[in-house]
């Protein structure tokens, strides 16, 4: 009985916890090494007064934005004004369900050595053998569900509703051409992210992520050596999902003022500032394990890298998604922005036929080698 | 590709009329912009100013004409050196006043000096309204050296109150040709890093070629001038056209653009501020020994007369028509500012166009609010 409590309640939510906080954690600091970043490229320093080289900036400034006054427009539908911020966050945490860090056994070592600890669980040597080896407990990950794939697809077109939602409840011009543009951008760019993605797909043969890192171990190589022309669409559709320069149209201040967050202030702005950022890592998780091997080294599996083994999956995951956001925030700091007709014309003139033609040609060379 | 006014309303009647400004990033200061929009296409553009109207003209005509000078400093506050220079030279030219060359070279560099740090301020606007974020603050990074410059030889950074009647209120101080030297030794440098971020992006490319286009000869039509009308492939400028001041002894181009868009008027600016760079070594390289102020009298009294003086400001022609009765406050100064006068072309240049261009285009005039309303 304690087993089975262990290994699908007790274990999972500490999990969820552990992720939940790292983060809320990670999406404050991002903040911050955004603002050194840009600020480094712009021969600035940044923040430098909270703490050492600003390092307790976003502490002080998540305590700020809870001290504002919550303020709703007079003439805004309240309701959906309240909710909107959350309907953009959630989905943005939710991704995290189902993104493995680590391999199917990385906590291994770790429960059966902690599990000894709890003299009043009254566990034998061989329970926690058994409850060490089972996947749902050690694995690196939340769960790993059969169609994570399509779960992180759909859950993520959610938070866009968010967005239109907020636009279109603050009852006033700016937010509402704002939620107009993110609206269509999100769905044209998401036509073209999800065929990036059957490239991959095809290829790796399954829609659990884990299996489509594990797929990569087994044949070698990493899918971005593969997959190049999908891996560039997905990356740039992720720029354009995310609402980052050069497509940070919906928010896109010198024109639309702050876009469809121009009436939200305080928390609830913040709200929309943190499913940003959180939306950030997901997409670069997402792209990590599709196209960078995962917890991989690269060139998995052969010899003559070997000695890179003695670092541990998680942090060759870590290592990989910072180097995503670097580049994220390193486009903010170099490219101007596009204009609204030439991203639409981008999107469906260019990366939905290229990222249809990567499906077909991939699809041919599959059925005729393999 | 363009929706005229009158199809719109036919095929659809709602139209989003929007107030951008006068509360506005990127409305460069106090202007206020009513579109009327279709989606985003604009159909129609009204520009409404007067928000920043303090009566200048009307003040000079209650002031000696030494202490008119200020005010202008307050008009075009980007490049407050060139306002107050073509104001002295109409009064100077009025009351026959002799300038020492030395004077005449300095005053010519200092208002190069004011052309590049207005052009650097044109640019990090526009480029930021774009989204081009690092490009503004090298900008002020280049900027803010001018300024010490002007701090230096004037006690003041912004409203500088450069000049004096007859000349200078005093000569360099040490150390400055030096450092004037080596801010023009470094400056190519530093134009190739913004060149290199924006002049072949694809985005910043996309973003201003073919928009706000105007042909020479229209722009001719509607009194536009400096790099607006230069961008248009007309090639007038005052310093060569009807040279003062001493420009004529100096060697420079004038660049000129083909297409009158949005990227040539770029081309032309970036341009503008390396021959700016060229007139500053010359006058580092020649700079006569000598007094810098002429004999002035005390009280500026001209005779009774009237006397138009044009110099070729950042922003294009700036006028001063003074007119004189005899006593020691002018009659009636008119200025003609640049900006207001190409802010006219704004609502023939948006039309048709999206509301992202519509910043685009503003930024391409150029214009400064304290100009335009006076």
């Amino acid at each position: 009985m304690i087993e089975i409590l262990l290994i699908y309640a007790i274990i999972p939510l500490i999990k969820i916890a552990v992720i939940v906080l790292f983060l809320s954690g990670a999406i404050a600091y991002l903040t911050l090494l955004e603002r050194k970043l840009i600020a480094h490229i712009q021969v600035r320093l940044g923040p430098m007064r909270v703490g050492w080289h600003g390092l307790l900036q976003p502490i002080a400034d998540g305590l700020k934005f809870l001290l504002k006054e919550d303020i709703v427009p007079a003439k805004a539908d309240a309701l959906i004004f309240t909710i909107a911020p959350a309907i953009s966050l959630l989905p943005a945490f939710l991704v995290f369900a189902v993104v493995p860090f680590g391999p199917p056994d990385m906590l291994k070592d770790f429960l059966s050595w902690i599990l000894g600890w709890f003299p009043f669980l009254n566990l034998d040597p061989e329970t926690i053998a058994r409850i060490a080896e089972n996947s749902i407990a050690s694995g690196g990950y939340v769960t790993d569900i059969n169609i994570a794939v399509l779960f992180v697809l759909s859950v993520s077109s959610v938070g866009i509703l968010g967005i239109i939602l907020g636009g279109w409840a603050s009852n006033s011009k700016f937010p509402l051409l704002g939620a107009l543009r993110s609206s269509a951008q999100m769905v044209s760019y998401e036509v073209a992210l999800g065929f990036a993605i059957i490239g991959v797909l095809l290829v790796a043969g399954s829609l659990s992520l884990v299996e489509i890192v594990q797929n990569q171990q087994q044949e070698q190589i990493w899918y971005v050596f593969v997959q190049p022309v999908a891996f560039v669409l997905f990356f740039i559709c992720g720029l354009a999902e995310t609402n980052r320069l050069p497509f940070d149209l919906p928010e896109a201040e010198t024109e639309l003022v702050g876009g469809f967050h121009t009436e939200y202030s305080g928390f609830r702005f913040s709200l929309f500032f943190l499913a940003e950022y959180a939306n950030m890592i997901a997409v670069s998780a997402i792209g990590v394990i599709l196209f960078l091997g995962g917890w991989l080294r690269p060139f998995p599996n052969s010899d003559w890298l070997s000695f890179l083994d003695f670092i541990p999956g998680v942090l060759w995951f870590l290592g990989k998604v910072f180097m995503f956001l670097y580049i994220f925030i390193w486009l903010r700091g170099t490219l101007p922005r596009f204009r609204f007709d030439q991203l639409m014309q981008y999107g469906w003139k260019i990366f939905l036929p290229v990222a249809l033609g990567n499906v077909v040609v991939t699809a041919a060379v599959l059925l005729a080698f393999l | 590709m363009k929706t005229t006014v009158e199809e719109s309303t036919v095929l659809d009647a709602k139209v989003l009329e929007l107030n951008m400004g006068p509360q506005h990033p990127s409305t460069h200061g106090v202007l206020r912009v009513k579109l009327k929009l279709d989606g985003e296409r604009v159909l129609d553009a009204e520009c409404i100013i007067g928000y920043l109207h303090r009566g200048v003209e009307k003040i000079s005509e209650n002031r000696s004409y030494i202490k008119c000078v200020p005010y202008y400093d307050r008009t075009d506050y980007i490049a407050a050196v060139s306002n107050v220079y073509g104001y002295l030279l109409g009064v100077e030219a009025m009351m026959q006043i002799e300038v020492p060359k030395r004077a005449q070279y300095i005053r010519i560099m200092m208002t190069e000096f004011s052309r590049i740090s207005s052009h650097l301020l044109w640019l990090a606007t526009h480029a930021i309204d774009i989204g081009a974020m690092t490009v503004f603050l090298y900008c002020f990074r280049e900027r803010e050296e001018i300024l010490k410059l002007f701090e230096a030889l004037f006690g003041a950074r912004l409203t500088t109150h450069a000049f004096r009647v007859g000349g200078l209120w005093k000569d360099l101080p040490a150390g400055f040709e030096e450092a004037a030297r080596k801010f023009i030794d470094e400056f190519p440098e530093r134009v190739d890093e913004y060149e290199q971020l924006l002049t072949k992006n694809r985005i910043w490319m996309a973003r201003t070629q073919g928009i706000g286009v105007i042909s020479g000869k229209e722009a001719i039509e509607w009194g536009l001038t400096g790099p607006v009308l230069r961008g248009s492939g007309m090639k007038h400028d005052v310093r060569k056209d009807r040279p003062y001041g001493g420009y004529e002894e100096f060697d420079f181009d004038v660049p000129v653009g083909e297409n009158g868009d949005t990227y040539d008027r770029y081309l032309v600016r970036l341009e503008e501020m390396h021959q700016s760079r060229r007139i500053i070594q010359q006058v580092l390289d020649r700079l006569p020994d000598g007094p810098v102020r002429g004999k002035a009298p005390k009280i500026v009294k001209p005779p009774v007369g009237e006397y138009y003086s044009g110099i070729d400001g950042p922003r294009g022609e700036l006028g001063y028509y003074i007119v004189s009765d005899g006593s020691a406050q002018p009659f009636r100064v008119r200025i003609r500012p640049p900006t207001f006068i190409s802010l006219q072309v704004l609502r023939r240049l948006v039309r048709g166009h999206l509301m992202a261009d519509v910043i685009a285009i503003i930024g391409t005039l150029d214009i400064v609010l304290g100009e335009v309303d006076r």
